[in-house]
């Protein structure tokens, strides 16, 4: 269990964390889902000790991290890939930590082989890949059978069936009640693998929902309109309820209204429809939708990019 | 909530057995950073460089001062310190020992696996201590074989001309010598820890050693006759000399001089290490 209580952190005038409050609760797998500059490794660096809070304080299993006696034995985490020395192999940089805490040899041949980099093992870790990277980062993760886990962007650099491995082992480990806190700013794969989610923007907290509760309100629909008589179709719709996305000249981005209402509206006013599409919103566009203004850089072509990045994965 | 979510939520007797079992102690860090100085092939070359340097610097030395009083020129007679020659390959293997202090520290900095080492040993401080610690022994150990050896080898090769470890002051110089190069690699940790950026902590080490006691001459004569003994090179060299200058500290008082730059510099770092985010 992590407990985060008013987590502050101030980098000269820029809040990097803004007074966060949440609990990652046991047994399930909690996202912790924002957009690149949240503040998401920030406050992962502050409940490992790493960087004192401005403000405010973090416990893990009701302790602060530096006080617990045997720290990899309660909290396995995975910072940034290759926090690692680049001129040492991967069995010497695990026995190398696992000898802090007096972990044996055989553990840590166990969890090279549980991520599967048995073949790579005595090789320098300097010519390894994002991906290998990655999943010695865990191994270290799990070396000492932690009950709580914080892991910083897993998923980064890996293949699709790496990715799938990650996601399983993550609820596999939840579901022997661990407490497993994971950073991503990528809502699909968070909707996939997590039951929790903390949204957070610019430093603050947005929301602390189950993922289910946010499919479900972010399901809400809007309906695609085209025709000649746009403006006064508009017109004609509108009502307490109804709200217009923005749109092309001759089209309308309906929501509140359902198709068939809207259809049956022009039917009754004798107009010529082009075009009367109902569109689900993603889980990535609600997520967009939540964090919008909390959003650290900004492109030109932000739209084009976030779906780019949708289509590639 | 199923059972095992209770255990995680409430730690059982049996979780906090194995947790005393796993205790982070200083012994075990002791341990890891062990495995880490030998597993990394650069510190291995870097000692590797700095013992070819002592004994390979101070046989040619040697092998230099012996041709010269074979042919004596009666006009200047060759007055010379053969204890001094053969461990002039110090001054070299300073360059290698104090890189590779530094390297120690600057190395996890610059990787990235600071994070991870402070990550298991969230107080820090151990971790400073055991990368001094074994730092200090490996060192001691081979840099004082290494005088031992170019010394031996000198000598063997100076023949009539040169020493034995039983006259006044070699012993101590020889010894003196594998020990100066110990503390300057400290001094290298230390700096390390307080600049984290190799490059930064390198140039400060040799700044401060091998520039000083130059900048240190513009003093005025009355100050600087003062001043440039306890510069931390001169006085830490003061121990590898058989015979003081005049004006110099008597050799375990520069040592001792030098160790207490070398401390107050690990203190520093300990400080800042506790306060820093990481």
């Amino acid at each position: 269990m992590i407990e985060a209580r008013g987590l502050t952190k101030r980098y000269g005038d820029k809040l990097a964390v803004d007074d966060l409050s949440f609990t990652v609760r046991p047994g399930i797998v909690t996202g912790f889902l924002g957009p690149n500059g949240a503040g998401k490794s920030t406050t992962m660096r502050m409940i490992l000790g790493l960087d004192a809070p401005t403000a405010g304080a973090a416990t893990v299993n009701g302790r602060r991290y530096t006080e617990h006696a045997a720290p990899l034995h309660e909290v396995g985490t995975l910072l940034e890939a290759k926090a690692v020395h680049t001129g040492r192999s991967a069995y010497h940089h695990l026995l190398a930590l696992a000898a802090t805490t007096g972990i044996s040899r055989r553990r840590v041949n166990e969890v090279i082989d549980i991520v599967g980099l048995r073949e790579v093992a005595r090789r320098r870790v300097g010519g390894f890949s994002l991906g290998m990277g990655q999943r010695l980062g865990l191994a270290l993760a799990l070396l000492g059978d932690p009950t709580t886990l914080v892991l910083d962007e897993p998923v980064n650099g890996l293949d699709p069936e790496g990715i799938l491995w990650i996601r399983n082992l993550l609820k596999a480990l939840a579901a022997e009640g661990r407490t497993v806190f994971v950073s991503s700013h990528l809502m699909s794969e968070m909707a996939l693998t997590a039951e929790q989610l903390i949204i957070v923007g610019r430093g603050r907290l947005i929301a602390d929902v189950s993922v289910a509760d946010f499919i479900h309100n972010s399901s809400r629909q809007t309906t695609r309109v085209r025709s000649p008589q746009a403006a006064q179709l508009r017109d004609l719709v509108a009502g307490p309820d109804v709200t217009f996305a923005d749109a092309a000249a001759g089209a309308l981005e309906v929501r509140g209204l359902g198709s068939e209402a809207i259809g049956e509206i022009a039917a009754r006013h004798g107009m010529t429809l082009h075009e009367l599409t109902p569109v689900h919103a993603s889980l990535e566009e609600a997520f967009m939708d939540l964090t919008r203004g909390s959003v650290e850089y900004h492109g030109v072509t932000a739209g084009e990019l976030a779906g780019a990045e949708r289509s590639a994965e | 909530m199923s059972a095992a979510t209770v255990t995680a939520l409430h730690p059982s007797a049996e979780h906090d057995k194995a947790t005393e079992r796993r205790r982070v102690t200083q012994g075990r860090v002791l341990a890891s950073e062990w495995i880490k100085l030998r597993s990394l092939r650069s510190t291995v070359y870097t000692l590797l460089a700095a013992i070819v340097m002592t004994v390979g610097a101070g046989l040619l030395l040697s092998a230099f001062m012996a041709s010269q009083v074979a042919q004596p020129d009666p006009q200047h007679p060759v007055q010379f310190d053969p204890t001094g020659a053969s461990l002039r390959g110090v001054f070299l293997a300073q360059l290698a020992i104090g890189v590779l202090g530094v390297l120690l520290v600057t190395g996890e900095y610059s990787t990235g696996m600071i994070r991870a080492t402070l990550s298991a040993v969230p107080t820090r401080l151990p971790v400073l201590w055991a990368k001094a610690g074994v730092f200090s022994v490996v060192s001691a150990v081979l840099m004082t074989a290494a005088s031992f050896t170019a010394f031996l080898g000198g000598q063997a090769i100076l023949g009539t001309h040169g020493t034995t470890l039983a006259a006044t002051g070699v012993a101590r110089a020889v010894i003196g010598a594998g020990l100066y190069l110990t503390v300057v690699g400290l001094l290298g940790v230390g700096l390390g820890f307080i600049i984290r950026n190799t490059a930064g902590a390198i140039a400060t080490l040799f700044g401060l050693l091998l520039i000083l006691p130059t900048l240190a001459e513009v003093l005025p004569s009355s100050w600087a006759k003062h001043v440039v003994p306890y510069l931390p090179s001169n006085a830490g060299q003061a121990v590898m000399a058989v015979q003081q200058a005049p004006g110099d500290p008597a050799p375990w008082t520069g040592f001792g001089v030098f160790c207490a730059y070398a401390a107050a510099t690990i203190i520093a770092a300990g400080i800042l290490l506790k306060r820093r985010d990481a």
